[in-house]
């Protein structure tokens, strides 16, 4: 690899307040977790848009394939037990 | 017939308004598409921090220096938000910028106009801005999910730049003689630049059936520039400022306003890297690049550094 490159990609999640999810606003280029870091404070929180940020090297993602998404995520769709519509509740029971 | 039935199935994916992701199949002539209209687009944001750049040190108060910085710090942001977008298409960021210093790649015309007063701090925002606006509201909605995210992002910040423009206008619009006279000829050398930014008539561009039809864009270029027109006429009225074309008039019946042919040999050859500040934007970005080395030396140098005490220890 050249000396002249932009570091490495880094994925940034960013909590909106106490309380919620952690979710993908986006990446950035940095050379190591301190950078990354102060990158992500002045990249993507310009405007109080999170209190939390997390940051994972975009390498070191699992990531389910597009291409075999109906086949991997088909073993849900024979379980409606999953849901609770499936159960029939007598009528007139409340709060369940 | 592989290729055809996927082919098929991703134009039904588009005309579904389902988004693509980098890791979707698509045709590689949509890929190639995306890298060049949003690398170009990243180019256009962070050329587009020169102009600016240039009134810094020079801002008549503190208060307009800082408001500067913020907008010049949003744009660099843009730029960053837009080079990963692109990224996501395989391209690397190296490769990016080597494209733009061998003028292979391309950036917005209009920064390659010289801002010549404080007046135009006013104009580029309030015109320039607002003509980047109506583009970028429009392409939120495009197909590819990270190019449409990264615009989500950047119209929520963009509103303030265009405002802040509109303030300075309206500032020296009311000002004094001279400050007036200011304001007017910064409108009149930003007007026609601004209308261009939204590239060839639509009879005469060349990729925009295939891009409206894979939602690359959403609008057409002519209907985004008449929207920009009509609403910024409006704005105008209220600056009590003159636009430089004769024949600008409200249409009773299409209810737009008419407006004078566009110059686009003017156009053309500022496309082609002859107007007035091509060589001067690419020569500083060079220079910027070449003078940042050392410190992406030492930060990898450093970055390796820590990887191998880690793993010693």
């Amino acid at each position: 690899m050249s000396r002249d490159d932009q570091g490495i990609l880094w994925e940034v999640f960013i909590q909106v307040k106490a309380g919620r999810a952690y979710k993908h606003v986006g990446s950035l280029h940095a050379y190591d977790k301190e950078m990354a870091m102060k990158s992500a404070r002045d990249l993507y929180t310009r405007r109080n848009e999170g209190n939390g940020i997390w940051i994972v090297k975009a390498e070191d993602i699992v990531s389910s394939e597009a291409s075999d998404g109906e086949a991997f995520f088909d073993p849900s769709n024979d379980k409606v037990y999953r849901h609770p519509t499936f159960y029939k509740i007598p009528d007139g029971v409340k709060h369940i | 017939m592989e290729n055809e039935r996927k082919l098929e199935e991703f134009q039904q994916k588009i005309d579904a308004n389902i988004k693509i992701e980098p890791k979707d199949w698509m045709p590689e002539k949509y890929r190639q598409t995306l890298i060049r209209q949003i690398s170009q687009h990243a180019h256009s944001e962070i050329i587009g921090m020169q102009p600016e750049g240039n009134w810094l040190t020079r801002a008549p108060s503190l208060r307009a220096k800082k408001i500067l910085m913020a907008k010049i710090q949003d744009e660099a942001g843009h730029g960053l938000y837009l080079y990963c977008a692109a990224e996501t298409l395989g391209v690397k960021r190296e490769q990016f910028l080597q494209w733009l210093h061998e003028g292979k790649a391309k950036y917005s015309s209009v920064f390659n106009y010289p801002t010549l007063t404080w007046a135009d701090m006013g104009a580029v925002g309030w015109l320039v801005d607002g003509a980047a606006i109506v583009n970028q509201v429009s392409l939120q909605g495009t197909s590819y999910g990270p190019y449409s995210r990264a615009m989500v992002k950047i119209c929520m910040e963009e509103s303030f730049h265009q405002r802040q423009g509109f303030e300075i206008m309206v500032q020296l619009a009311k000002g004094t003689k001279e400050q007036k006279q200011m304001a007017q000829d910064a409108l009149n050398r930003w007007w026609w630049p601004s209308i261009m930014m939204f590239g060839p008539h639509d009879s005469e561009s060349a990729h925009s059936n295939q891009s409206l039809k894979w939602k690359i864009k959403r609008e057409s270029n002519d209907e985004l520039r008449q929207r920009y027109i009509n609403k910024t006429i409006e704005q105008g009225h209220h600056l009590g400022l003159t636009f430089p074309d004769p024949n600008l008039k409200f249409n009773e019946e299409t209810k737009n306003y008419d407006y004078s042919p566009i110059d686009w040999d003017e156009f053309w050859n500022v496309v082609k890297g002859n107007g007035p500040g091509n060589k001067l934007r690419i020569n500083h970005h060079i220079k910027a690049h070449e003078d940042g080395k050392w410190v992406r030396e030492a930060a990898k140098a450093y970055s390796e550094k820590i990887n191998l005490s880690k793993k010693t220890a």
